[in-house]
């Protein structure tokens, strides 16, 4: 025991040697959280939108001056043609029109049904899309103020509710997010050098000698780590309540927990590859290049999961980060308690044994 | 001249050697670029709606089944109690809690008017505003055909309305894979010119060899090409790879020129191999020059309008997003390979690239001691 603690300092002391790396592992994470939990935002704003007014009445110009008001559109107002909206999509300046045929106002006003015709740059499908639903909205908004008879009988009142999220925070879903992915990648890239690199340097042999099994020699170049992750899961966590203004809803002991088990599950992945490999430079591409896109695409914070063909549905499945991601929304955002997450838990678990299990298995106690 | 000639052999002969880094370096890319586009899809499919019915009678049925019948909406559940229907959004089973409170038929038709309670799961932004949006239209709707049941007549009909037509030119469906194919592309390219020079070089050190290298009669620049034109060559290779998938995998070919594609594709590369160089003067070890690489990637990954539109950020945001190369990379591409656009709309953006090019390069020149 006495020999394996001193084993444990010299590892933490490799670490902590390492200023530049330490600084990178403390600075990244801080600077992405801050950096994309207040940039990122699942609304779309500023939409240059281009105006034909062929109509010039009232009824037009009111419109006009809706969407002008609206925070969503920058309105160019500059007389183009119809001809010219293909010009203004290919160099960029604008991204949709408005087209108001002539007798806009007439034909609203005494034949009670009027046209407008939108065009979108489809090549930004996801802008498109939200410019038809914002202008119909607005739209409709007009309609009911200027309809003939305001205190209609047999009205039906929604009170909206916006659960979890009363300020209409955009990047809420984000924060978790952007955690378990910096998390995810920062833990396995760390532990995924940590064997491989004394394989490269030739000190396997000293590792070797030691009076240990495989199993402690891994624990012992794991714990530095996770000291330093845990360390650095806090400084997020302070980071998302002071800087960003996220509330925690739930036990912080239990997200504390929750994301000591996930860490160790990353930590148990490195291993994992630092053990599979030859390389530092392998090992690194593997957790790193390798695993940031589908970490990315299959956590679920940016491209929702149910959209996907089934097959990707159960990829995301052996994504750890996808599960840390819904354990870290349910105990942070929704403040449910671990009777709503023990399945994801359990999973996550899972995970770190097997993979903990194949880094044993591939730990050569023998020179090659 | 014929040592450049003799270093770039010998550097592609260690690129080629490596099996795993060659299929790092290009069956990797083309996997994901295979694979990652089918799963990249921000639709809004089914909002999933958990229903309390305190009044069960003829309205609130025909309310709850014209919602079932809408087309966006998937009625999972129906609940006896509030607190049970927020057990589903708490499990994310349902997106949304529909209550309809007692005496809603007899109110709506005795005192004129009538409350429900929509409660949305807002942690979701996008889903919560369309899938609110939606159930708001459906509900005006409804509210409408009752108006004109009670009272028997269509005067009360919203006599003004406006009617929307509207296209998605270039893209008329209005399908996602004709944004993201692009941007995996970009993100491909990316990814090998900024990583793998910046480890390439700090590999050098790490091992000693660079200390090899600083004794013989070799030149700065000569190391320096040597290290960039091999993974230039990777790079173009790789683009055209990936011009290849997208047009048997997803039927994308370029609208535009290109000769245009490739000259940005080549600048680019340069600014991108540039960005490992300077990684690489600044890093001693693989683990740093790899963690400062994935640092920088991942801003350019998520700030560059690869996925998110940049207009929508803050000011503060979008000056970001303009002094990163990818950002204006990506917009190149999109519009030259989907709306054909021609240099005179691109001009200034191949100007910022050069730009990006010279100042990158120039800098890690200046950064590069030969003596460490």
């Amino acid at each position: 025991m006495k020999q394996l603690l001193v084993f444990i300092r010299k590892e933490f002391f490799h670490v902590f040697r390492d200023r530049r790396t330490l600084l990178i592992m403390f600075g990244l994470p801080v600077v992405q959280i801050v950096l994309f939990g207040f940039a990122l935002t699942s609304e779309v704003k500023n939409i240059t939108l281009t105006v034909i007014d062929n109509a010039r009445d009232v009824n037009s110009t009111q419109i006009i001056h809706k969407i002008k008001s609206s925070s969503y559109f920058i309105v160019n107002e500059s007389h183009i043609n119809y001809k010219d909206i293909a010009t203004t999509f290919r160099n960029g300046s604008a991204k949709c029109a408005l087209i108001f045929p002539e007798g806009f106002g007439n034909d609203l006003q005494h034949v009670g049904n009027a046209q407008v015709q939108i065009i979108t740059d489809g090549s930004d499908p996801n802008t498109a899309k939200t410019v038809v639903n914002y202008i119909t909205s607005i739209l409709a908004g007009y309609q009911q103020e200027i309809s003939a008879s305001p205190g209609l009988p047999y009205k039906i009142i929604p009170e909206q509710r916006m659960l979890y999220n009363e300020e209409g925070n955009g990047s809420l879903n984000f924060i978790p997010g952007v955690m378990a992915l910096v998390l995810m990648i920062v833990c396995t890239a760390l532990t995924s050098v940590a064997v491989v690199r004394e394989k490269e340097q030739g000190t396997m042999e000293i590792l070797l000698v030691s009076p240990f099994k495989p199993l402690l020699v891994l624990l012992a170049k794991a714990v530095p780590y996770l000291v330093l992750s845990l360390a650095n899961f806090t400084l997020i966590v302070v980071l998302a309540v002071f800087v960003l203004n996220v509330a925690i809803k739930g036990s912080i002991l239990l997200l504390f927990m929750e994301s000591m088990l996930f860490i160790i599950t990353c930590l148990s992945i490195g291993l994992m590859i630092s053990n599979t490999t030859s390389s530092q430079q392998t090992a690194l591409l593997l957790s790193m290049m390798g695993m940031m896109l589908p970490t990315i695409i299959f956590t679920g914070f940016m491209f929702p999961l149910e959209n996907m063909p089934w097959i990707f549905q159960m990829i995301s499945n052996v994504i750890p980060a996808r599960w840390y991601f819904l354990i870290i929304k349910a105990v942070m955002l929704k403040g449910l308690g671990l009777r709503y997450i023990w399945k994801e838990t359990l999973v996550l678990l899972g995970m770190a044994l097997v993979a903990l299990t194949i880094a044993l298995k591939n730990f050569k106690t023998r020179l090659s | 001249m014929r040592v450049l000639r003799f270093i770039l052999k010998k550097e592609f002969r260690l690129i080629f050697r490596d099996k795993t880094i060659l299929a790092m370096m290009l069956v990797m890319p083309t996997v994901q670029l295979i694979i990652l586009p089918l799963a990249m899809n921000f639709d809004v499919k089914n909002v999933n709606v958990a229903v309390v019915d305190h009044d069960h009678s003829t309205y609130s049925q025909q309310l709850i089944n014209k919602i079932g019948a809408s087309g966006y909406f998937r009625i999972v559940a129906a609940t006896a109690s509030y607190g049970e229907a927020l057990q589903y959004i708490e499990t994310e089973k349902a997106d949304v809690v529909l209550e309809v409170p007692p005496g809603f038929e007899r109110n709506l038709v005795r005192e004129g008017m009538q409350k429900v309670g929509v409660s949305i799961d807002a942690i979701n932004g996008t889903k919560a505003a369309l899938g609110g949006s939606y159930l708001m239209t459906v509900i005006a709707d409804f509210n409408q055909n009752i108006r004109i049941n009670e009272s028997g007549n269509n005067a009360l009909q919203n006599n003004s309305n406006i009617g929307i037509t509207y296209s998605n030119w270039y893209n008329p469906l209005a399908e996602y894979r004709f944004y993201i194919v692009p941007a995996v592309m970009v993100l491909m390219l990316t990814l090998i010119a900024g990583f793998l020079t910046a480890l390439n070089i700090v590999r050098e050190k790490e091992s000693g060899t660079i200390e090899q290298i600083n004794v013989t009669p070799i030149k700065k620049w000569q190391f320096i090409l040597g290290k960039m034109i091999p993974f230039w060559v990777v790079g173009i290779v790789l683009f055209t790879l990936a011009l290849t998938v997208a047009r048997i995998v997803y039927g994308i070919w370029p609208v535009g020129s290109f000769a245009l594609l490739y000259l940005f594709a080549g600048v680019y590369l340069v600014a991108m191999l540039g960005f490992g160089l300077l990684v690489s003067t600044y890093t001693n070890s693989q683990l740093q020059a790899m963690f400062v690489a994935f640092f920088f990637v991942m801003i350019f990954v998520l700030m560059s309008g690869l996925f998110t539109a940049v207009d929508s950020m803050p000011v503060w945001a979008r000056t970001i997003a303009f002094f990163t190369p990818l950002t204006h990379f990506v917009k190149v591409v999109r519009m030259i390979i989907l709306k054909g656009s021609g240099f005179a709309d691109v001009q200034a953006e191949f100007l910022y690239l050069v730009i990006f090019a010279v100042v990158l390069n120039g800098w890690a020149i200046l950064n590069y001691r030969k003596t460490s």
